[in-house]
């Protein structure tokens, strides 16, 4: 069954289809970097005036709690009979899963800057928006970041899944491999995705590092 | 929802496979996780390779996961269960561990003092402090489990995954709502149910998971 007995088979089908290969690969990284940039618009500002209005805080943070509880699966599957098939509706699920790391992530970032020091920027006479850009945001930051990258890491899962709502990428392969019982293919789509996904998360990690003043990591 | 109103039975047989699913890949990751998040709260050289290898894995999408299997564990519920159990491992461990280093140092001193072993303080005195947290990995990798399962359909796992993979490939909006609706409420019941599950068991304390 399933083509070949040769597991690293997957590489021939690679180099055989290189064309093919870097399509997909533009296909899933559109997902993911769109995704992940709407979900910085949408999130960050949320964040923010959630910080401010304490009567919103506690029903915002359940939500996003509630909403990472729910399989990723079964919002994009929804997106189907909403939007139809296609790139839009499987970036629109996208984006909306990557919006809930980033937000609970810079809310607490947000919230966990120390009072005094909330204290001592209103003390030296700043404004609303000097304290939140001078002060409150850089000091989030840490947080921030490891928001952008469980987002990336989680839409790079999601980007595999979106092949099945028509939206391409890497899982293209897989689901072609699948059908008709292909280990080569299925691995051709599998392997790069893993390898992404975990190049992703360390390369942000380091990258977090580096940002962060050494001060500041959490 | 009309599906699910239509097609009571069906739907049923597969929350149940579902279910099944799930709590055999928790019940593996459970007796290799807690011992292991044990172990690394003691030998403490060992907990930064073992967080950091585990936190990489869980990394791995999880059609990928399924996918690389295939070829070792073949299609259908051992390579599902397989796939779960492994992200199932890293909530555990991550969490026991955790626990277990949150336990207070004089609680342990005193223990000591009391005369008691190794194991009897492991037994009487850490291991229900670090219950809580041990809980909460538990819960975070039943609620995400219920995720990755609808998933394993598409490798022959069986379980709600069907109901939403029939609906994509047939175009069926009724099945994709059943399917999806039906996992969602799956994975609520789990996040809410075992946070009250824990109050219930230790009511004094409300610990927050770690997440992966």
């Amino acid at each position: 069954m399933f083509g070949s007995n040769d597991p690293l088979d997957f590489i021939n089908h690679i180099r055989d289809n290189q064309d093919q290969f870097w399509e997909l690969f533009r296909e899933h990284m559109e997902l993911v970097v769109y995704a992940t940039i709407i979900g910085l618009i949408i999130a960050i500002p949320l964040a923010i005036v959630t910080s401010r209005i304490q009567a919103i805080e506690k029903p915002m943070t359940w939500i996003a709690n509630t909403g990472q509880a729910i399989p990723s699966l079964a919002v994009l599957a929804l997106a189907l009979p909403l939007f139809g098939i296609g790139f839009q509706p499987s970036l629109f699920a996208l984006s909306l899963l990557a919006i809930l790391p980033i937000f609970l992530n810079t809310l607490v970032g947000i919230k966990s800057v120390d009072a005094a020091v909330v204290d001592a920027a209103r003390g030296m006479g700043s404004s609303d928006m000097q304290l939140l850009f001078q002060v409150q945001l850089p000091l989030a930051m840490p947080f921030l970041f490891a928001g952008i990258q469980t987002a990336v890491v989680q839409s790079i899962g999601l980007a595999t899944l979106a092949a099945y709502i028509g939206g391409g990428g890497f899982g293209d392969w897989i689901l072609q491999g699948l059908a008709v019982r292909n280990f080569p293919i299925l691995l051709a789509g599998a392997v790069p995705v893993a390898v992404l996904a975990m190049i992703a998360e360390v390369s942000l990690g380091i990258m977090r590092r580096i940002v962060v003043p050494k001060g500041l990591t959490v | 929802m009309r599906y699910i109103l239509d097609n009571p039975e069906r739907v049923f047989e597969l929350t149940v496979e579902h279910l099944q699913l799930v709590f055999s890949a928790i019940l593996i990751a459970a007796i290799i996780g807690i011992p292991l998040g044990i172990l690394i709260s003691r030998v403490k050289w060992l907990a930064l390779p073992v967080l950091n290898i585990s936190g990489i894995l869980y990394t791995v999408p999880s059609l990928a996961f399924f996918a690389i299997l295939i070829p070792y564990t073949g299609i259908g519920k051992t390579t599902a269960i397989t796939a779960l159990a492994v992200y199932s491992l890293l909530a555990i461990v991550r969490n026991t561990a955790a626990g277990m280093n949150e336990v207070p140092a004089a609680a342990v001193d005193a223990a000591r003092g009391m005369g008691m072993g190794q194991f009897q303080r492991l037994r009487l005195v850490e291991l229900p402090l670090a219950i809580p947290y041990i809980f909460a990995g538990l819960r975070l990798a039943t609620v995400a489990g219920i995720g990755i399962a609808a998933i394993a359909a598409v490798i022959g796992g069986g379980g709600l995954g069907r109901l939403i993979f029939d609906g994509i490939r047939s175009i069926d909006a009724n099945r994709i709502v059943a399917g999806a609706l039906m996992s969602i409420v799956l994975a609520l019941l789990a996040e809410y149910g075992f946070s009250k599950l824990a109050l219930l068991l230790r009511p004094d304390m409300r610990v927050k998971a770690e997440r992966g």
